[in-house]
C-alpha cells in the first residue's frame, strides 16, 4: 500500500551495484515503475536503472495526463460506459488495422482493473480537466498529471524496497543464445556490468535521438521539436534490434503534432499545443495556404498537422487569426504575436507582406455568409478556393490580428520490440528466456500507426505489470 | 489605488508568467481553489494575481506535480511565486507599511517586542494598586486589565479592517452575501485547500509525500485560538452582563473553553513549528521564515503560559507567569496587523471573493 513515509533507502549512494538483483528494470517511466512494483510485490529483489537525473525522472510519462480505461458502468471519475468492443473499434480506426488483435484486446480488457491497482499504488484521479470534456467518458485523468503519478509510484516502489539509481544509462545488454547474461550501465562516469536473473526493458522510444530521426525521416527532422524527455534516445532499442531481436512498427514513422514554434527543443510538454488552427488561416513561409484548416474538429486533426507542417519549407507554418477568434480556444502558453494591420503582422512574423495580403484577401473573398458555430462542424465553408476551408471559414478582417508559428512536435516513435502476451521479448527463433519489455519500447505491436489518446499509459501499465510479475516468477525459479 | 502600486511589480509579474503557463496546462485543476479561479480567466490584472495569491494555501501539491520546475527553462514554482505576492499584498495594504515589513520579516524584532511587552507588564504589576480581587486579580485589578487590553485589541482590529477594505478594492470585491460567507467558512472549517483535493493532505514536511499533519496541526491551532478567544469573550459577558466575577471554577464556560483551547493551541503550534523546520524553505517566501517562526512560537508562549498560569496559580511563580502571559498576549494583540496573524483575515476575504466569482 501507498504510504507517506519517506524512505531514504533508495538514495543513490545506498545502492550496492555488486548486489545480486533478481530483476533489473531499465528505464524509469510509467512502464518501468509498474514493472518494478509488480516484481517487488512478487518477492523479487529489484533495481531500477533510470538514465535521467532525479529532477527529470519519469520520461514521457511525466508529461501525461490520463489513461484510457474500459468500464461497463460509471466508475469513479469516468462517466457512462466504454465497452471493449467500442474501445477496440476506436483503436482499429486510428491504426487502420495495424495492430495485434490479441495484444490489443489484452490491453483493453486489463485497463479496467488497472484503475483500482493504480489507486492502491498511490495514483489519484480527477474528473476530466476543463477544456477536455470530450474525454470524460473514455479517459481517467491523473490528479496533478503524470509527474504526480510518477512520484507516487517511486514512493511506493521505494517503500517496497526497490532500489533506484538515477543518471544510470544502460548502454548494452549482452545476449548469449536465448538469454541476457549481463547489462552494461554507465553510472557516475564509470562502466558497470550487472548480471541480474531477469531483465525488463522499458526505456521508451528513440524520438530524442534527432540524428536517428533524420536517418529515418529525412533531414527535415532536424527541425522537429521533441515534446517529451531528451533521455529517450533509443539506445537500448537499437542495441537489442542489432542483436537480432524481432522488431515491430514502421521504423521511419513517428507520431507528430503541430505545436507552438517557440516551444523548447525538448520537454515542452502539453502546454505548447495550439488549438486555434480551425479558426485560422495557416500559411507557409512563402505566405501560401497548403491545407484545409477546417476539415474536422481539432482533436481529430491535431495529429495530421505535424506532418503537414513537416512538409513545408523549413518545416514551419504560420497561423493567422483576427480578434474575433482570440477567445475561442484554450489559452496558449506564449502570447500570440499581435499587430494592428496584416502588413505589420507579416513584418513581425517575417512573412512576405504582399503574398500574405494576397492570400488573406483571396481567402476573405471566398468566405460565404452563414452561421458560425465554434464547437461543432458548422459547414461555414469557402467557395471556389483551393485548398478549401470546409468549416469555420470567417474572413480575417477585424484587427488586431494575431499570429503564431507552428512547428512539428514529435510525441513518440513507432519502432519497437516484438513481445507475446506475457510481455516476453521475441528473438528470431523464439522468446528470450529472461527478457521482458513494456511501454513505448514495445507499443509498436499494438499501435502500428496513429494514436488513441491515453492508450500509451494503458499499454505501459498493463504490460509493465505483466512484465514485472513474469520476470519475478522467472527469477524465483 | 495607491496600494496596488506599492506591491512589487516583479513578484506579480513573475506570478503572472507562471499562472499563464498553468492556464495552458491545467493538470493541477483539482488540488485547490486557485486553479479553477485561474481557468475561468484568460488575462490577469495585478488585483487578480493578488487574489490568487491569497487563495493559495501553500500546500505545495502543484510544485511537486509540476513537470516544469527548475532546471526546466519554464522554472515553475507556483507556491513560492504566490507566497511572495501574498506577503507583499499584506504589507502593502497595511498602514504603516514599514512596521508590517519589520515584524513580518524579522523574527528577532518580533521576539524583542514580546520581551519588551513582558517587561512592561512586570513594571505595571508592580505599580498597579493592589486590589482585593482573588487569584491574579489581586496582582492587577480587572479594571486595570480591561483598560490596558481593550484598546490594545480594538485598535489593531480597526487597522486590520482598514487593510481589508483596501484589499477588497484592489481585487474588485462586490457586496457580500450570506452565502458567500457560508461558503468561505465551510472551506475554512475543514481547511479544504490543505487537503490536496483527494483528502491525503499536502506536501510539506517530506517532499512529495502527502500528509494531513500540517492540516491537523493548523486546525488545532485555529480552533484552539478561537476557543481561547471564546473563553475571554464569555468571561467578559459574564462579568459585565451577568455580574459574575472571576475567578471561575473549572466547570465554568470560560475555564472549559480556555483550558481545552490552550491545550489545542499549544499542541498545534508546537506541531506547526516542528513541521516548519523540516519543510523546504524554497517553496514559500524565504524572506519571512524567521518572522513566521517567531509568530508561531509567540502563539505557543501565549497558550502555554496561560495554561501554566492556571495550573501553577497557587505557586510562587504566579507573579512572573502573569507578566509573561499578559506580556505575550499584549504583544500578540498589538502585532496582529503587522504579523502573520493577518493571513487568516486576508485568506478569509479571498475565500469570500472566490465564492462570489464562482456564483
Ligand atoms: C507531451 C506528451 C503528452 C502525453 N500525454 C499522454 C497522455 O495523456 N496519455 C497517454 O496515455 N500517453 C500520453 N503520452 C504518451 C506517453 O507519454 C507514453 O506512451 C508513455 O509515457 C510511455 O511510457 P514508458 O514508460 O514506456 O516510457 P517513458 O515514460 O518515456 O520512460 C522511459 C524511461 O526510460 C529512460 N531511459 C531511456 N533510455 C535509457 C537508457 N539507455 N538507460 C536507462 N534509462 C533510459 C528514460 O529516462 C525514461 O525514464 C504523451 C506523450 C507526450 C510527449
Ligand atoms: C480564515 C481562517 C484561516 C485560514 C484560511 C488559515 C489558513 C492558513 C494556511 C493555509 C496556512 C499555511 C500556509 C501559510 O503558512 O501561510 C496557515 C498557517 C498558519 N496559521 Fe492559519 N488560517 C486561518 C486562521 C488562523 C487562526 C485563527 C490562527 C491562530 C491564531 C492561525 C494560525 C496559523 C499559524 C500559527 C500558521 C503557521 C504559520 C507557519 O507555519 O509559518 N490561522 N494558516
Ligand atoms: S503547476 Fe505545473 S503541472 Fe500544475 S498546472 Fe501549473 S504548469 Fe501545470
Ligand atoms: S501550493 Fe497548493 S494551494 Fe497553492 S496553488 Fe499550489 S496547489 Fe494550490
Amino acid at each position: 500500500m501507498y504510504s507517506a513515509v519517506y524512505n531514504q533507502e533508495a538514495d543513490n549512494n545506498m545502492v550496492d551495484l555488486r548486489a545480486n538483483y533478481d530483476v533489473i528494470v531499465v528505464g524509469g517511466g510509467n512502464a518501468a515503475l509498474c514493472a518494478a512494483i509488480s516484481a517487488a510485490e512478487a518477492g523479487a529483489r529489484t533495481l531500477i536503472l533510470e538514465g535521467a537525473p532525479k529532477a527529470y525522472r519519469g520520461g514521457n510519462s511525466r508529461h501525461t495526463r490520463n489513461f484510457r480505461c474500459m468500464h461497463g458502468e460509471p466508475m469513479a471519475v469516468l462517466t457512462d460506459s466504454y465497452s471493449e468492443q467500442e474501445y477496440f473499434e476506436d483503436l482499429m480506426k486510428v491504426t487502420q488495422g495495424k495492430t495485434d488483435e490479441n495484444l490489443a484486446k489484452l490491453a483493453i480488457r486489463s485497463s479496467e482493473e488497472c484503475y483500482a491497482w493504480m489507486v492502491e499504488h498511490g495514483v489519484r484521479f480527477q474528473p476530466s480537466l476543463s477544456g477536455t470534456l470530450s474525454l470524460s467518458r473514455t479517459n481517467a485523468f491523473f490528479m496533478g498529471g503524470g509527474k504526480a503519478l510518477v512520484n507516487a509510484y517511486y514512493r511506493t516502489a521505494q517503500n517496497l524496497g526497490v532500489d533506484v539509481l538515477y543518471e544510470a544509462q544502460v548502454t548494452h545488454l549482452e545476449r548469449e543464445g536465448d538469454r541476457i547474461v549481463s547489462i552494461d550501465v554507465t553510472y557516475q562516469g564509470e562502466q558497470h556490468r550487472l548480471s541480474p536473473r531477469a531483465v525488463v526493458v522499458s526505456s521508451g522510444g528513440f524520438q530524442a535521438d534527432v540524428d536517428w530521426l533524420a536517418d529515418a525521416w529525412g533531414p527535415a527532422a532536424k527541425n522537429f521539436l521533441i515534446r517529451g524527455t531528451p533521455y529517450n534516445r533509443g539506445v537500448v532499442l537499437k542495441d537489442l534490434i542489432g542483436q537480432e531481436l524481432e522488431s515491430v512498427g514502421d521504423p521511419t514513422q513517428c507520431h507528430a503534432v503541430a505545436i507552438d514554434g517557440r516551444a523548447p527543443k525538448f520537454d515542452g510538454g502539453i502546454v505548447t499545443r495550439l488549438d486555434c488552427v480551425p479558426f485560422s488561416v495557416v500559411v507557409n513561409k512563402e505566405g501560401q495556404r497548403f491545407y484545409d484548416e477546417g476539415e474536422d474538429v481539432w482533436p481529430k486533426r491535431y495529429a495530421i498537422w505535424g506532418r503537414l507542417v513537416a512538409a513545408q519549407p523549413d518545416q514551419v507554418g504560420y497561423v493567422i487569426i483576427d480578434s474575433k477568434s482570440l477567445e475561442l480556444f484554450m489559452p496558449s502558453v506564449f502570447p500570440p504575436i499581435k499587430a494592428d494591420t496584416l502588413e505589420e503582422l507579416a513584418g513581425k512574423l517575417d512573412l512576405p507582406t504582399v503574398q500574405l495580403q494576397e492570400t488573406i484577401d483571396g481567402f476573405n473573398q471566398a468566405c460565404t455568409e452563414g452561421h458560425f458555430h465554434p464547437t461543432e462542424l458548422d459547414g461555414l465553408a469557402t467557395q471556389g478556393l483551393t485548398p478549401p476551408k470546409s468549416n469555420w471559414a470567417r474572413p480575417i478582417d477585424t484587427p488586431p490580428y494575431y499570429g503564431y508559428t507552428l512547428r512539428t512536435g514529435v510525441t513518440f516513435t513507432y519502432l519497437g520490440l516484438k513481445v507475446d502476451e506475457s510481455a516476453q521479448v521475441q528473438g528470431r527463433t523464439g522468446p528470450i528466456e529472461n527478457l521482458w519489455a513494456a511501454g513505448e519500447i514495445m507499443a509498436g505491436s499494438i499501435l502500428g500507426q496513429g494514436y488513441l489518446a491515453g492508450f500509451g499509459m494503458t499499454i505501459g501499465t498493463v504490460f509493465g505489470r505483466i512484465a514485472g510479475r513474469e520476470a519475478a516468477r522467472y527469477a524465483s525459479n | 489605488m495607491q496600494a496596488i502600486e506599492l506591491v512589487n511589480v516583479d513578484a506579480i509579474g513573475e506570478a503572472r508568467r507562471q499562472i499563464e503557463i498553468c492556464n495552458a496546462c491545467r493538470y493541477c485543476e483539482s488540488y485547490c481553489a486557485v486553479f479553477p479561479a485561474v481557468h475561468s480567466k484568460r488575462a490577469f490584472s495585478d488585483g487578480d494575481i493578488q487574489q490568487l495569491s491569497n487563495l493559495c494555501h501553500n500546500c505545495r501539491g502543484c510544485y511537486y506535480a509540476c513537470q516544469y520546475t527548475a532546471p526546466h527553462e519554464f522554472g515553475l514554482n507556483l507556491p513560492k511565486a504566490l507566497a511572495e505576492v501574498r506577503q507583499e499584498s499584506w504589507e502593502s495594504h497595511t498602514q504603516p507599511g514599514g512596521i508590517a515589513k519589520l515584524f513580518h520579516r524579522s523574527g528577532v524584532s518580533l521576539s524583542l517586542f514580546v520581551v519588551l511587552a513582558a517587561a512592561l507588564l512586570v513594571w505595571l504589576i508592580q505599580i498597579a494598586p493592589k486590589s482585593s480581587g482573588e487569584g491574579f486579580y489581586s496582582l492587577m485589578s480587572h479594571n486595570a486589565m480591561v483598560m490596558l487590553f481593550a484598546p490594545a485589541f480594538i485598535l489593531p482590529i480597526l487597522l486590520i479592517l482598514l487593510s481589508l477594505r483596501g484589499y477588497w478594492r484592489t481585487i474588485g470585491g462586490e457586496s457580500i452575501r450570506w452565502r458567500h460567507v457560508a461558503g468561505a467558512f465551510g472551506s475554512i472549517a475543514k481547511m479544504k485547500n490543505l487537503s490536496g483535493g483527494h483528502g491525503d493532505g499536502c506536501n510539506f514536511e517530506a517532499e512529495d509525500a502527502f500528509s494531513n499533519r500540517r492540516r491537523l496541526y493548523h486546525q488545532a491551532t485555529m480552533y484552539g485560538f478561537l476557543l481561547c478567544f471564546a473563553a475571554t469573550s464569555v468571561a467578559t459577558l459574564m462579568h459585565y452582563g451577568l455580574d459574575m466575577q472571576a475567578p471561575y471554577g473549572f466547570f465554568s464556560l470560560p475555564k472549559l473553553f480556555g483550558i481545552s483551547g490552550g491545550l489545542l493551541l499549544s499542541i498545534g503550534t508546537l506541531g506547526l513549528a516542528s513541521l516548519k523546520l523540516k519543510a523546504d524553505r524554497g517553496l514559500a517566501d524565504a524572506r519571512v521564515w524567521g518572522g513566521e517562526m517567531a509568530f508561531v512560537l509567540l502563539l505557543f508562549v501565549v497558550s502555554t503560559s496561560g495554561l501554566a498560569l492556571y495550573f501553577l496559580r497557587e505557586t510562587s511563580l504566579l507573579n512572573e507567569l502573569l507578566a509573561l502571559h499578559l506580556g505575550a498576549v499584549l504583544a500578540f494583540f498589538l502585532l496582529m496587523p503587522f504579523s502573520k496573524m493577518v493571513h487568516g483575515f486576508f485568506r478569509l476575504a479571498a475565500l469570500i471573493r472566490d465564492e462570489q466569482c464562482k456564483a
